[in-house]
């Protein structure tokens, strides 16, 4: 309409036609402002590649995160204090080297544990733990940060933990693409094998020694697929980060011998295997020595034999390969023939003589135990009676593992489907660390890095195929295909409802991998969470209710004993003693002289005279027990006490077994035997236990933990005062009386 | 136990000896190594000076080793961190040498794309790192 009056006159139309052109202007002003809008909006719309980046960096920002949040659920629920045994004595060492500086705690002697003997702290430790924690402190509080010493220690393995999932990562880009990097990354970071060791308050060497393990093998890898030297040099480092870390660097220098040698045997020998064993194994020995605690292990131990034996053929092979390349085959077959023979001989004569002289030394208990089970129960009480040295049952792999433990056989067969020198290396990895983790519980947490990786190489490959077979575009009909009667279209080979299985396949996946996650955040709550220094238990009513007698024992320790007091306890709660309560311990949880702890066991098993004869020889002041009669603490020292008489029993012969057990069975009731009703850790336990009434209904002395009434119940102890019982029986503190006149 | 990475010298006087110990038909075998020795000897002056450097350089210290060791045959290994970072500073050094000849060799394909520059730097951070740490050890 306006166009018709504006051709009428354009004198007047220009006039008259302003007004609706203004409205036309306006509409066509803001349609140019959107267009520029849009145009200015695409500029900043990216790539592909930079979207897949974007997707990329946030997801890991989110794994880093996921890792270490999931290991707080201790420091919320309860408060941020140090968990177990063994972690208060890294923290009571990390501490010194704190306050002393370093040279002080490399040449520290430890007059307050082991009395009389004490403790050559600085050359009998993996000082890497307290080194890390001692350096992230330092570098908080030159930032100001005004941290506390503890609060560092306790984070300290959350935060490796998130460094874990991030080598993961790297790790898996290597073995496969950035995909299985980033399935890697995601399970890792929550995988309940690795939790259990890592959980905020648990600062033990394995909380970093992992990621030094995994950062290690990363960069052998690394080193083997590319062949230079830089990051050779890079896995030296890495691995003399874990041997000042953790003993189990004895699985690094055995595994890469069995790499090399599955490598050299299946023909995939390449020069950048020489470059990258060869610089590990030198520069990573030579390192590792400078260790006070490993010395000259890595020359004189059987146990790093074999690392040296490949080190040698390697050269020999190399050689071997190089004269090929120079001469022709016919005189070649003669040099190989004395090469072999010469070699063999030689390294035959030094391994006999070595292990003749016992310059070599054999394999140590610890870890022959690994390859002969049965051999600690017989012959080293003390290694057998640790629990988490016992062999694993099914139901802790599927505890600790859930999915991956099905992911694991499909990530095999993906692996040997198109095997890389890589994945050659993650599939020996997996194999044996999930054989030595069948042998203890402990080493679980070694084959779960593994075990994710190859899980992650499963889950990828599986998607990766799933989802490339949704994106192809239906061909439709295919006329020109004679003889192929096809309705749904695709290639050759595809088969009927070829996209609504792929889409039912990732459903399935979806569900699979959001239980694995639903697992292992309940695991993570319920199972290793706990800080057992306190104990939580709920009342009828649900309330929930806390027992910190432990540390009240300890606390009570350091107000009412003099500084010099030497306390007698079994040698589970000598760290703790040592660090909270500040005192004198006879034995602690190092184990490192039996005899000493034997002796304690004989104590504690002897009658009252008796055991006041051999406190008297060490100087006891005060003796420790942990009694769980009252609370039903099952972990308490009467349900240990056998293993105090076997390992008692293992060096004096005074101590038999049998004579604590009533008919082969170990009871405290009526039916006991009678040197148990009358040894001295019975009698520190129940004294004054048959008037208490624990359980309504049930007569006094009614022991919760064991569930019967105890045999003993009215008895006086002789030699020995009750100094100090917490608010619920847990823990019993009694000191010794002076000895009496002559008569 | 001594590396054997190169010197034909050495090749030929054990494998003389060797054959003498083991009995075997002395004309044939001698026959052979003669032939393996000159092939050996004609193969290897053919490589590049280059080279034949770095296995100078290699039998140097292959040699200072087996030279140290048997004086800690005689004198005792006390202390033992002494001998131990003299010993291990020649063989590293031999190892690094022979790694820097494989990424140099031109003859390689695995290390077509490593520039000989980046190889040597490499080699020289890699001594570095070897000798401070032996310093450290030598106490």
């Amino acid at each position: 309409m306006e166009r018709s009056s504006s051709k009428a006159g354009n004198g007047q139309a220009s006039k008259i036609s302003a007004s609706p052109d203004d409205d036309q202007g306006i509409f066509r002003r803001a349609k140019r402002s959107i267009d520029d809008l849009i145009t200015q909006a695409r500029r900043f719309r990216l790539k592909t590649k930079q979207q897949e980046l974007l997707i990329r960096v946030s997801a890991l920002l989110l794994i880093y995160v996921l890792a270490f949040a999931t290991r707080l659920f201790s420091v919320l629920r309860y408060e941020s204090v140090i968990h177990e045994f063994d972690p208060y004595f890294n923290y009571r060492t990390t501490l010194y080297l704190t306050q002393k500086g370093f040279y002080e705690f490399w040449n520290w002697f430890d007059y307050e544990s082991w009395y009389p003997l004490g403790r050559i702290i600085g050359g009998t430790l993996y000082p890497g733990l307290m080194v890390t924690a001692a350096l992230l402190y330092w570098t908080l509080r030159l930032l100001s940060f005004a941290v506390h010493i503890r609060d560092v220690c306790v984070l300290t393995a959350p935060f490796f933990a998130s460094n874990t999932a991030m080598v993961g990562y790297f790790f898996g880009k290597e073995l496969k693409d950035p995909g299985t990097g980033l399935v890697a990354a995601a399970f890792l970071a929550i995988c309940p094998g690795y939790i259990s060791r890592s959980v905020a308050g648990s600062y033990d060497n394995e909380g970093v020694a992992i990621f030094a393990l995994l950062l290690t093998f990363y960069l052998f890898v690394k080193a083997v697929n590319t062949g230079s030297l830089a990051w050779a040099v890079a896995s030296a480092f890495a691995y003399f980060y874990m041997v000042s870390a953790w003993g189990g660097y004895i699985f690094i220098i055995n595994l890469l011998p069995i790499y090399v040698l599955v490598l050299l045997v299946t023909g995939r020998y390449s020069l950048r295997l020489y470059v990258a064993y060869n610089t590990l194994y030198v520069l990573g020995m030579l390192l590792a020595m400078q260790i006070r605690f490993v010395g000259f292990q890595h020359v004189q131990s059987g146990e790093h034999m074999a690392a040296m034996g490949v080190f040698f053929l390697m050269q020999v092979f190399y050689l071997v390969n190089w004269v090929k390349s120079m001469v022709e085959p016919k005189l070649f077959q003669a040099f190989l023939k004395i090469a072999v023979i010469v070699t063999g001989g030689a390294g035959a004569l030094a391994l006999g003589v070595g292990m003749a002289t016992g310059y070599i030394s054999p394999w140590t208990g610890r870890f022959y135990s690994l390859l002969d089970p049965t051999y600690a129960k017989d012959h080293i009480p003390i290694i057998a009676s640790v629990s988490e040295h016992q062999p694993t049952a099914w139901s802790s792999f599927m505890f600790d593992y859930h999915l991956l433990l099905f992911l694991f056989p499909a990530g095999l067969f993906f692996c040997f489907r198109r095997p890389t020198d890589a994945t050659i290396f993650i599939m020996i990895y997996g194999l044996t660390s999930l054989y030595f983790a069948g042998v203890m519980v402990r080493l679980i947490l070694v084959a779960t890095p593994a075990v994710c990786l190859i899980g992650a190489i499963a889950v990828s490959s599986t998607l990766k195929n799933v989802c490339g077979l949704l994106r192809e575009k239906p061909v439709g009909k295919v006329p020109e295909r004679q003889g192929k009667d096809k309705s749904k279209g695709g290639s050759d080979q595809s088969i009927p409802f070829q996209r609504e299985a792929c889409i039912v396949v990732l459903a399935g996946a979806l569900y699979l991998l959001t239980s694995y996650a639903l697992h292992c955040t309940w695991v993570t709550s319920e199972a290793y969470s706990s800080p057992s220094i306190v104990l939580a238990a709920r009342q009828s009513n649900g309330d929930r209710v806390i027992f910190d007698d432990f540390r009240e024992a300890y606390f009570w320790l350091q107000h009412n004993t003099p500084p010099d007091a030497k306390v007698m306890s079994w040698w589970d709660y000598g760290y703790q003693i040592t660090a909270m309560g500040n005192r004198t311990v006879i034995v602690d949880n190092n184990t490192w002289n039996n005899t000493h702890i034997a002796t304690v066991g004989r104590a504690m098993s002897s009658y009252e005279d008796e055991a006041y004869e051999i406190m008297r020889s060490l100087d006891v002041d005060y003796v420790l027990v942990v009694f769980g009669g009252v609370t039903g603490y099952s972990s308490d020292d009467i349900n240990k006490f056998l293993w105090m008489v076997r390992i008692g029993g293992g060096v004096f012969p005074v101590i038999k077994e049998s004579d604590y057990l009533n008919n082969g069975e170990y009871r405290i009731d009526a039916a006991a035997a009678p040197k148990m009703l009358e040894c001295l850790m019975y009698k520190l336990c129940y004294y004054r236990f048959g008037e208490v009434s624990t359980e309504y209904g049930k007569p006094p002395g009614w022991d919760r933990a064991r569930g019967t009434v105890i045999g003993k119940k009215d008895f006086e102890l002789e030699y020995l005062d009750e100094a100090f019982t917490t608010s619920n029986w847990i823990v019993r503190i009694y000191k010794l009386k002076p000895p009496a006149n002559r008569k | 136990m001594r590396l054997r990475i190169c010197c034909p010298a050495i090749l030929s006087f054990s494998s003389k000896t060797q054959i003498f110990a083991l009995g075997l038909p002395r004309t044939l075998a001698m026959d052979d190594a003669r032939a393996l020795v000159t092939s050996l000897r004609s193969a290897y002056t053919a490589t590049p000076t280059k080279l034949k450097l770095i296995d100078l350089y290699v039998a140097y210290a292959v040699i200072t080793a087996i030279v140290q060791t048997l004086f800690m045959a005689v004198v005792g290994s006390f202390p033992f961190n002494a001998f131990l970072s003299g010993v291990l500073s020649c063989v590293g050094t031999a190892v690094l040498a022979v790694c820097l000849r494989m990424q140099v060799n031109k003859a390689n394909k695995e290390f077509k794309d490593l520039p000989p520059e980046r190889a040597f730097a490499d080699f020289v951070l890699c001594n570095l790192v070897l000798h401070l740490v032996i310093m450290n050890f030598l106490g």
